[in-house]
């Protein structure tokens, strides 16, 4: 297969021309998943939290059902928000369908439910450490959830990571809401679909390598984020 | 738990306006649903610089196999339908989803399949003898299985031949349920013959030993039309700049661009726009 070797070439000059063109499309990814990282955080932390330190009846059927949700198949999610957004569906005359933002919100859906339920198990599990200590010093339920993912942020940060893992590798949902239009909804994973299906294999084939290593470029500025502000803590 | 509340709601609408950015912001411009052929083959990227350039209307291709995209229309999602089922075509317009249909141009169908040929049908022009042969021969055949145009089309060949191929799907008829690029290269990977047009498969960069074996059939005939989506039926369509853009590509200018478009030097589309109908 001479389509490997020709990948990697393929994706070095796209990297090393910096083209506009995939600039643009790496730019669209990382804005559409990152800002659906961060509204999946907001709902996701909070809510795992409260669902770590509550015991109420029906709780385990709400956990499986949340944990269920982390499997979540893109291509329906992106078929829901689809007839949502549609002009024949309720939220037509927002005019959402085929913009950005109809891919943040698919690709919100999706991750919430991982944020949620690794931050659930998380907070779970600190809690059962830590709640008799809060207890006595008198900590209410509120501050209790704020300083169990104060002091659990480190953890939760590989949460929101697996979160953004999810987010900027599927390809179902963003296609059928955005409909990968050049310069407009076209992100990575689009065009990697688009360039298979034109036979461009080993430009598809580069564009995954260039994927991945913008995700070891995260991943890695996460873990040098939380490196630098352990040794801010420690010092 | 009060302060969390308090400040997740504007958080999210904020997340949401910034991320809307610029894409949402009112600008000039058309959403096209149309079919895989048109955008794989480069066609799209070729001419609609030029119309926008003439207009200032920018166009926004959502490129589907023509039942997704028929669908997607009739759902209002989009102002202009550029297709290639004729009957389907016909079908949206009476029932009131299309203002009204025009060729717009054409090109044919061809059966390729491996340098091999396990079923002889090298240099055959009757497509329904081919079919029959590949049948005869059990040799594999990929199909689309998707209800887009090609799909129909093919569809409609087997008919003639009278071989049930429902029948035999799973066995040498295989259903891929995917769109044409994703078929080609699906047929290329089993040595499958598969119908394509031939602008998709001119364009296609994965051909391994694949050649076109049959060509030349009045009955692979493969045209085009163009269909501005009724505002009666959804009052978001852009129907003056939806006009434009097909009054363009039925006249001079959009049939001369379609004409000079080459790959490899070979003209992909035929423009048979009638004029003045």
């Amino acid at each position: 297969m001479q389509d490997f070797g020709a990948a990697f070439g393929e994706a070095f000059a796209l990297l090393l021309g910096f083209d506009p063109a995939l600039m643009e499309i790496i730019g669209l990814s990382l804005r559409v998943s990152l800002t659906a990282v961060f509204i999946s955080a907001l709902i996701g932390l909070p809510l795992g939290a409260v669902l770590g330190v509550s015991r109420f009846r029906g709780r385990a059927l709400v956990l499986v059902l949340l944990n269920t949700l982390m499997g979540l198949p893109p291509v329906v999610v992106g078929l829901l928000v689809y007839l949502t957004l549609s002009n024949a569906g309720p939220l037509g005359p927002l005019a959402l369908l085929y913009t950005p933002t109809a891919m943040i919100i698919a690709q919100s859906i999706l991750v919430t439910p991982i944020v949620a339920a690794l931050a659930r198990q998380t907070i779970e599990d600190m809690h059962a450490e830590y709640d008799e200590q809060l207890r006595i010093l008198g900590v209410g339920r509120g501050g209790m959830v704020a300083t169990l993912l104060w002091d659990a942020r480190y953890s939760l940060l590989t949460a929101m990571l697996a979160g953004f893992g999810r987010a900027i590798a599927e390809v179902g949902a963003v296609l059928i809401v955005g409909g990968n239009i050049h310069h407009v909804t076209r992100v990575m994973t689009t065009a990697i679909a688009l360039e298979t299906s034109k036979g461009n294999l080993a430009l598809a084939l580069g564009l995954g390598v260039v994927l991945l290593l913008l995700a070891v470029v995260i991943n890695a500025a996460v873990m040098g984020l939380r490196a630098t502000a352990a040794r801010w803590a420690h010092a | 738990m009060t302060c969390i509340r308090h400040l997740l709601l504007p958080a999210l609408a904020a997340a949401l306006v910034a991320a809307a950015g610029p894409a949402s912001a009112a600008e000039k411009f058309i959403t096209v649903q149309s079919t895989t052929s048109t955008q794989n083959s480069g066609l799209f990227d070729y001419l609609l610089p030029k119309f926008s350039a003439k207009t200032g209307i920018e166009v926004r291709v959502v490129a589907v196999g023509t039942g997704q995209a028929i669908k997607n229309a009739r759902n209002g999602d989009g102002d202009v339908l550029l297709v290639h089922a004729k009957a389907a075509e016909e079908k949206f317009v009476a029932e009131g989803f299309g203002v009204k249909r025009f060729d717009l141009m054409y090109n044919d169908f061809v059966i390729v399949g491996p340098a091999a040929d396990p079923a002889k049908v090298g240099g055959m022009t009757d497509a329904m003898a081919a079919l029959k042969k590949i049948a005869a021969a059990r040799a594999p055949f990929a199909s689309r299985g998707d209800d887009s145009g090609t799909h129909k089309k093919e569809i409609s060949l087997w008919k003639t031949t009278g071989i049930d191929v429902a029948a035999a799907s799973g066995t040498w008829y295989r259903e891929t349920g995917s769109g044409m690029g994703a078929t080609l290269n699906t047929g290329v990977g089993m040595g499958a013959y598969v119908l394509t047009d031939r602008a998709t498969w001119i364009a296609f960069k994965n051909k391994a030993d694949f050649r076109i074996q049959v060509e030349g059939d009045k009955k692979l005939f493969n045209q085009y039309g163009i269909i501005l989506v009724n505002r009666e039926r959804h009052k978001n369509v852009k129907a003056e700049w939806g006009q434009a853009f097909v009054d363009w590509m039925l006249g001079p200018d959009g049939q001369a661009a379609i004409a000079s478009y080459k790959v490899d030097g070979q003209q992909l589309f035929f423009p048979n726009a009638r004029p003045g109908s």
